[in-house]
């Protein structure tokens, strides 16, 4: 069970979009929600939704994956939009007067803006991990903070724990399979019993589990030490990042959309 | 003659727990002094707890002795400024290949020391290259370490060290954790390693990887007690088995023939040469 686990939602391919610097799709997923909010027009929404899918369809993603990511967040997508229905008081005459319930047009307005925009949200940030593995993806962070590194953020080191913790999650699952393993194999009931009850029975399989993840850090830390690591002081690196031809494509592709789509905020704010 | 010497240990003594009184403690390492030359292969036995390992530490400066000094081609393991450039010369390969590989693409695991010692980009490509083909992972360069064999993943952990062009390997158990498939694929890189001019220094439990050395070294509480060619050391049988080590089958076949009476040649310790030996005897 614990093998299905995946990192991220990586869904490999070689899309343009797969292909563009992952730097870029950093920015660009921060623009994009940037305009979401400030687009409060419905049709700068229906754009900013437009755009994405085609961007979805550029990067040949299945739709079973989008409405995937957007399944766990469906309750607060209603939980807001019916918060929005009540609680907004518009100008002139509610549209639905019962009891102490008053919903006004404005409300409705709001409800469905705040569903879309919360979609919208959640699915152009799941564009950016399917379409970039987390390793490029734990690079391009690090070339973005670079600048941070000035006020004394730890840049490298936040990008090393990252690298460090992809590489070992997969082993420590695996781990944690051996030594349930190991429990089952003493007679502990890991799979029945009351809720209380199974919380209490992982005890003795977390202890084991980080007494020798303690141990792989030291471990590891001996090793990295063996390979001349001292932080991130004078590094190279294998790979990399470069913003090539298609990137600046991209770029101007993608800040043209968005323009347009915060345009219309201005040019026809009624819509 | 001093120029072919790479790792020398003069009256090294360690122990753990260096607070406490000195004639309480446990050395780990008591008194060992040892070389090793240029483009040799030597191989360190010895039971569980005999300070093979703590002494393998010194020659890379992850330990440093409590007295004696530990020079690593004429430098000393002690001087601040020579660290990387003594940790470069001597790679280090552990036990356990999976807490050795920090990134999460062979390749750019292969690429961790270079990245720390500030090789430029286009150099650092040819010798991860370099690197990968000598230790035969080239064909899985771009996997994830997890998907690979145990066999796979100490080589890669080997490409990592041997990116950085050491003159001397130290595998401290490298092939311990591995099955008899992924050893013999290990032992095969060792074997090209060495023939490439690297020394290496393998701390083992297993005779037959011993025998295939040059010189071999026996430790027993902290201490250097049998020193020399693998035919030398394994001949004497009863005595290696009181330092609580096997010796090689082929040397223990011979052994019990010569009890039986038959005349065996002695410093027979490979399976090739006791089939010589038998085959002779036979004929």
């Amino acid at each position: 069970m614990l093998r299905d686990i995946t990192i991220g939602q990586h869904f490999p391919g070689n899309s343009i979009i797969h292909r563009c610097d992952p730097r870029l799709k950093i920015v660009a997923t921060i623009a994009y929600i940037v305009v979401l909010f400030l687009a409060s027009n419905p049709l700068g929404m229906v754009l900013s939704l437009v755009l994405l899918g085609l961007l979805y369809r550029a990067a040949k993603i299945p739709l079973k994956l989008i409405l995937k990511s957007l399944k766990p967040i469906f309750p607060i997508v209603i939980f807001t939009a019916v918060l929005n229905l009540f609680f907004i008081t518009g100008e002139g005459d509610p549209l639905v007067h019962l009891g102490f319930v008053r919903i006004y047009a404005e409300g409705v307005r709001y409800a469905v803006l705040m569903a879309v925009r919360i979609v919208a949200l959640i699915a152009g940030t799941s564009l950016l991990t399917y379409t970039t593995s987390p390793i490029v993806l734990t690079d391009a962070i690090e070339a973005l903070l670079k600048p941070f590194a000035r006020l004394h953020l730890p840049v490298h080191e936040l990008a090393m724990m990252m690298t460090i913790a992809l590489r070992f999650i997969p082993l420590l699952i695996e781990e944690t399979e051996k030594i349930m393993n190991a429990q089952k194999a003493r007679g502990a009931m890991l799979d029945n019993g009351k809720f209380m009850e199974r919380i209490k029975a992982l005890v003795p399989v977390l202890i084991p589990l980080f007494i020798s993840a303690f141990r792989r850090a030291d471990e590891l830390a001996m090793a990295m030490e063996c390979r001349c690591y001292h932080g991130g002081e004078g590094r190279t690196r294998l790979k990399v990042l470069r913003f090539g031809r298609d990137d600046v494509k991209c770029a101007v592709v993608l800040a043209a959309g968005l323009a347009v789509i915060l345009s219309t905020r201005w040019i026809m704010p009624g819509l | 003659m001093e120029n072919n010497t790479i790792l020398e240990a003069q009256e090294v003594r360690f122990r753990y727990d260096g607070d406490q009184p000195a004639e309480t403690a446990a050395y780990a390492v008591d008194g060992v002094s040892m070389k090793v030359r240029r483009g040799e292969f030597v191989a360190v036995l010895g039971a569980n707890g005999c300070g093979k390992s703590t002494l393998a530490k010194h020659f890379n400066a992850i330990l440093l002795p409590e007295t004696g000094t530990v020079l690593v081609e004429g430098m000393d393991t002690r001087t601040d400024e020579k660290l990387y450039d003594i940790r470069q010369k001597v790679g280090m390969v552990f036990q356990n290949p999976d807490n050795q590989i920090v990134a999460t693409v062979v390749e750019e695991d292969v690429a961790f020391a270079l990245e720390n010692l500030g090789v430029p980009t286009d150099e650092m490509r040819t010798r991860v290259d370099e690197a990968m083909k000598l230790a035969g992972i080239y064909d899985q360069r771009t996997k994830a370490p997890h998907k690979l064999s145990g066999g796979q993943k100490q080589r890669v952990a080997i490409a990592g060290v041997i990116a950085m062009r050491p003159d001397c390997l130290i595998l401290d158990e490298a092939t311990a954790m591995l099955d008899p498939r992924g050893r013999a694929q290990v032992m095969k890189t060792i074997r090209s390693l060495r023939d490439a001019g690297i020394s290496i220094v393998s701390i083992t439990h297993y005779m037959e990887e011993a025998a295939q050395a040059d010189r071999v070294l026996v430790m027993s509480r902290g201490r250097i007690v049998m020193e020399g060619a693998p035919t030398q050391v394994f001949s004497q049988t009863r005595r290696v088995r009181s330092y609580h080590l096997d010796v090689p089958q082929a040397a223990e076949l011979r052994d019990e023939l010569c009890a039986a009476g038959l005349p065996m040649p002695e410093g027979v310790i490979t399976p090739e040469e006791c089939a010589r030996a038998i085959y002779d005897l036979l004929a």
